[in-house]
């Protein structure tokens, strides 16, 4: 099980053999060769096809795949890294479903659509077994660019940066490296060591410096970053979880939902130990997460608490569709508005039941539903109603306009100070990983441009 | 109900379809059981002076996942001694009286025929058929392909089987030639009463590009062998109409090449087939074929009205006709059912990579640079405009070519639609415009 998501070099020593994502079966696995090839071979090699139109790296999908059909897999892999060099983790947790997947022109006809993602992975997998080298960093340029945050968008923006030639460092505050990829990807579409892996298969190849541990702002200041570097580039995500600002907050067993998710990925207790009752807090991807992995890992009954109705859950419908055949039920139209318990530890969430305000012209509005309110019984919650900003850091940087904590930038990354650049969650306000991977890249060809002049 | 039974040459079978001589006709067991399964004859491994056989043996062409597609072997005739093939012969026949078996030869010299051919008759053939056709191994030593390229001893050694023989016989033609009419006439002058065709083509089927040794190997070594399968059937398919429709081929025709399906088997005797026989797709799917051959044929004839086999026979013939006789006057031009179009813009990079240029891409399809391209998708530019991605017809450029149709892969998304007829161009072959253009030449010079 574990072996297959970690893949390439076994577990990573960093992680603890015993965390709880060791204990999820791979949600789609590698497919064998056999698979592959009758895969690809269904794969129509639509001219300007639909597939690269929805990719936000616009990886050349026909060409890959029938570069598998022809069993040219180092090709392959290689038109997919040219595209997206995360390919690799993209493979794993894009939500295919609704880009490449969802665009496949077989949907037309019905046919179950190409399963790109699955392709995907088996060229960049077998690159990462085989050790593959596909890219080497240019000749030195004689620049430097500071990269803040490790995650997706600075890996992918350093990774172009190094075929450039410029001296490129990155800057983590965590002691693992790999932003979200690393500390919360859904564990059965990957788990950590894979993510540690890609991060390795960059940084080695391409001579990126990576120093973790470190936090702009308070070990190092942006004004030294600045003036020791050409450009930095700001890729630092987004911040902890939002609160609900509701009484009892501090109860035991209150948490949030990429904090708990961290803990099931890098080490910690689970707290899921005795617990029969869950709740999770919330109708986004990252709430519908939470739930299958409550799941997965023998809470008997899961329940979501979301103030709207199904139809309006901003969560993927395929993946909500998982967690209803995993068993997970719901409360909708639910407005938690306390946490209750019993000494000191948190026993349910206390609800006012909702309803759409007719009076509103938009039909958007919601507003308590009688005087009735109800406790939906939960020894955990987790709240996962989005991520709050890194303002405090942020405000920062000298001369780079904000708006609502998210930083302004233009389409190739550019910000309002010259010298920096910025792209994945921290710009989008929270994206996919694909969607980093690319403003990264972009950016890199931005700050290239710059330096170049 | 109609009746599929046939008579070739004076070979007459519950129905028309037939084991080649080949590795599913090997041995006693295997005929027998083809005939449980429903085969109505079937034509012996190839009976001679026994031989030795190498291994690897055969060799295939796949296409992505599809397998075999076409197929070659290097083995050659029956590795096991004459008086088991006669002795299981005998069997068969007795078990199995109203089916054919027709026993392949091939022998040097004439008192060799006499002899295989007295023993295959007192064994039970029905049939012979004299095997002219092999390209590998038996043509190094003088027979198979090696007779069957030569016209004149073609029509010698028929005329042997033919003093020697009280069945009917057959002569199996090799398509290793570049006219098989010459050669039919040679066995018809011989006094062959039916003919086989084809034989395999002589082939190299793949090479081990690893090792840099073709294939099938042998060791470090490979040689030519034969080539069959679906892939050949157009070749075998010409060959067949070739003979069919010359006026001095008075022959039945048993059909043989890439047959997998009752289609196939149609088509072939459309073209003037009274029997095909069936070797690569037994070897790919095993005997239980038939029922559905068996099966699609009938249903076929009963739709088309058809009673009989003679009915069927031939009909495609009086069709076939060369070049300078088509009518230059007759055009279709390909039409895009825009309700069944799934978009994949397919026929669009056929026609203006591979043909001429006549479908096009509505505006807002236009392919971008990859730069401009990635730019736009990052601005969450993430729906594609489905409209837009079906291609249209310029009909007045559409010369008609049917490829837009052939790479389509939604069934009846293209069609070839005959445009108007223009009443004031009545047919014009090619020929009849040589004649015309000849008349204004001579009209100009007069």
């Amino acid at each position: 099980m574990a072996s297959t998501l970690a893949g390439f070099d076994g577990p990573h020593p960093d992680l603890p053999a015993d965390r709880a994502e060791t204990k999820f079966d791979d949600g789609k696995p590698r497919y064998s060769r056999a698979q592959a090839m009758a895969e690809a071979a269904r794969c129509l090699y639509c001219y300007d096809a639909p597939c690269i139109e929805a990719c936000p790296t616009s990886i050349n999908i026909p060409e890959f795949i029938r570069k598998i059909a022809t069993d040219n897999v180092k090709g392959s892999a290689r038109t997919i890294f040219d595209s997206n060099i995360l390919g690799m983790s993209c493979a794993r947790v894009c939500p295919v479903e609704v880009l490449c997947v969802g665009q496949c022109v077989y949907n037309h006809e019905d046919i179950p659509p190409v399963q790109i993602g699955r392709l995907q992975r088996y060229s960049t997998d077998t690159a990462y077994d085989k050790g593959w080298s596909l890219y080497e960093p240019g000749p030195d340029s004689g620049k430097t660019v500071a990269l803040v945050g490790a995650g997706p968008a600075s890996l992918a923006c350093a990774h172009e940066l190094r075929k450039e030639g410029h001296k490129t460092v990155l800057l983590e505050k965590r002691s693992l490296p790999g932003g979200l990829n690393t500390t919360g990807v859904a564990p059965y579409k990957m788990i950590a060591d894979a993510s540690l892996a890609e991060v390795a298969w960059i940084v080695d190849s391409m001579g990126v410096e990576v120093q973790t541990g470190v936090e702009v702002g308070k070990d190092v200041s942006w004004e030294k970053l600045l003036a020791d570097h050409d450009a930095v580039f700001v890729g630092v995500g987004l911040g902890p979880d939002s609160s609900l600002g509701v009484p009892g907050e501090d109860l035991g067993g209150v948490f949030g939902g990429v904090e708990i998710i961290e803990r099931w990925k890098n080490g910690g207790d689970p707290a899921t130990s005795g617990v029969t009752h869950a709740a999770v807090v919330g109708g986004g991807n990252t709430a519908l997460d939470v739930v299958r992995e409550l799941l997965v890992l023998g809470i008997p009954c899961v329940t979501m608490i979301y103030r709207r109705n199904e139809a309006s859950m901003t969560g993927y419908e395929h993946e909500w569709d998982y967690a209803k055949k995993g068993g997970a039920g719901a409360s909708w139209h639910s407005q938690p508005v306390a946490y209750v318990g019993e000494g000191g530890k948190v026993t349910g969430v206390e609800c006012h039941a909702m309803e759409i305000d007719p009076d509103d012209p938009k039909g958007r509005k919601l507003r308590r539903k009688g005087d009735h309110s109800f406790v939906v019984p939960a020894e955990l919650v987790v709240v996962a109603a989005g991520q709050g900003k890194l303002s405090g850091l942020l405000e920062g940087m000298p001369g780079v306009d904000l708006d609502w904590g998210r930083i302004v930038v233009d389409d190739d990354g550019r910000t309002s100070n010259p010298k920096i650049f910025a792209g994945g969650d921290v710009a989008n306000g929270g994206k996919e990983v694909v969607n980093a991977a690319a403003e990264g890249k972009r950016a890199a060809q931005a700050i290239h441009a710059a330096l170049s002049q | 109900m109609v009746d599929i039974s046939t008579n070739t040459g004076g070979i007459h079978s519950p129905n028309p379809f037939w084991l080649a001589s080949a590795p599913p006709s090997n041995t006693g067991d295997q005929v027998q059981r083809a005939f449980d399964a429903g085969w109505g004859g079937a034509v012996w491994k190839t009976l001679g002076t026994p031989i030795v056989n190498v291994s690897s043996r055969y060799g295939a062409i796949h296409h992505f996942d599809r397998r075999i597609i076409g197929l070659n072997n290097i083995e050659l005739i029956t590795d096991r001694p004459l008086e088991v093939n006669f002795k299981e012969i005998y069997e068969t026949k007795k078990k199995y009286p109203k089916h054919a078996v027709i026993a392949s030869l091939m022998v040097e010299t004439k008192e060799e025929w006499q002899d295989i051919i007295k023993r295959s008759i007192d064994a039970g053939a029905d049939g012979l058929e004299l095997n002219f056709g092999c390209p590998h191994g038996m043509c190094e030593r003088g027979m198979g392909s090696a007779v069957g390229q030569e016209p004149a001893v073609n029509e010698e050694i028929t005329s042997w089987a033919k003093e020697y023989s009280t069945v009917p016989v057959l002569v199996k033609l090799t398509p290793n030639v570049g006219d098989i009419v010459p050669h039919g006439l040679a066995s018809q002058r011989g006094g062959a009463d039916g003919v086989s065709l084809i034989n395999t083509i002589k082939s190299i089927i793949s090479v081990d590009i690893d090792r840099m040794v073709p294939e099938p190997r042998v060791g470090d070594r490979a040689t030519n062998g034969g080539y069959c399968g679906p892939a050949v059937r157009p070749i075998a398919l010409h060959m067949c109409a070739a003979l069919a429709r010359d006026p001095r081929f008075q022959l039945p025709i048993s059909g043989i090449g890439g047959v997998g399906t009752w289609r196939d088997a149609v088509e072939f005797f459309l073209l003037g087939a009274s029997t095909v026989q069936v070797c690569t797709a037994v070897m790919h799917h095993g005997f239980r074929i038939v029922e559905d051959m068996i099966e699609g044929l009938e249903t076929y004839m009963e739709d088309k009205g058809l009673a009989t086999m003679p009915d069927l026979i031939g009909k495609a013939i009086p069709h076939y006709t060369a070049w300078g006789d088509l009518d230059l006057n007759y055009k279709v031009v390909a039409k895009i059912d825009e309700d069944s179009c799934i978009g994949c813009q397919k026929c669009y990079v056929a026609c203006y990579d591979g043909s001429h240029q006549c479908i096009h891409l509505r505006e807002g399809a236009v392919r971008l640079d990859p730069v401009t391209a990635a730019k736009l998708k990052a601005r969450d530019h993430m729906g594609v405009d489905w409209e837009a991605r079906i291609p249209f017809v310029d009909e007045q450029e559409c010369v008609g070519c049917n490829l837009c149709q052939m790479v389509c892969p939604v069934p009846n998304c293209v069609t070839m639609v005959e445009v108007d007829k223009d009443e004031s161009k009545p047919l014009l072959t090619y020929k009849d415009f040589q004649r015309q253009e000849a008349e204004r030449k001579a009209a100009r010079k007069g």
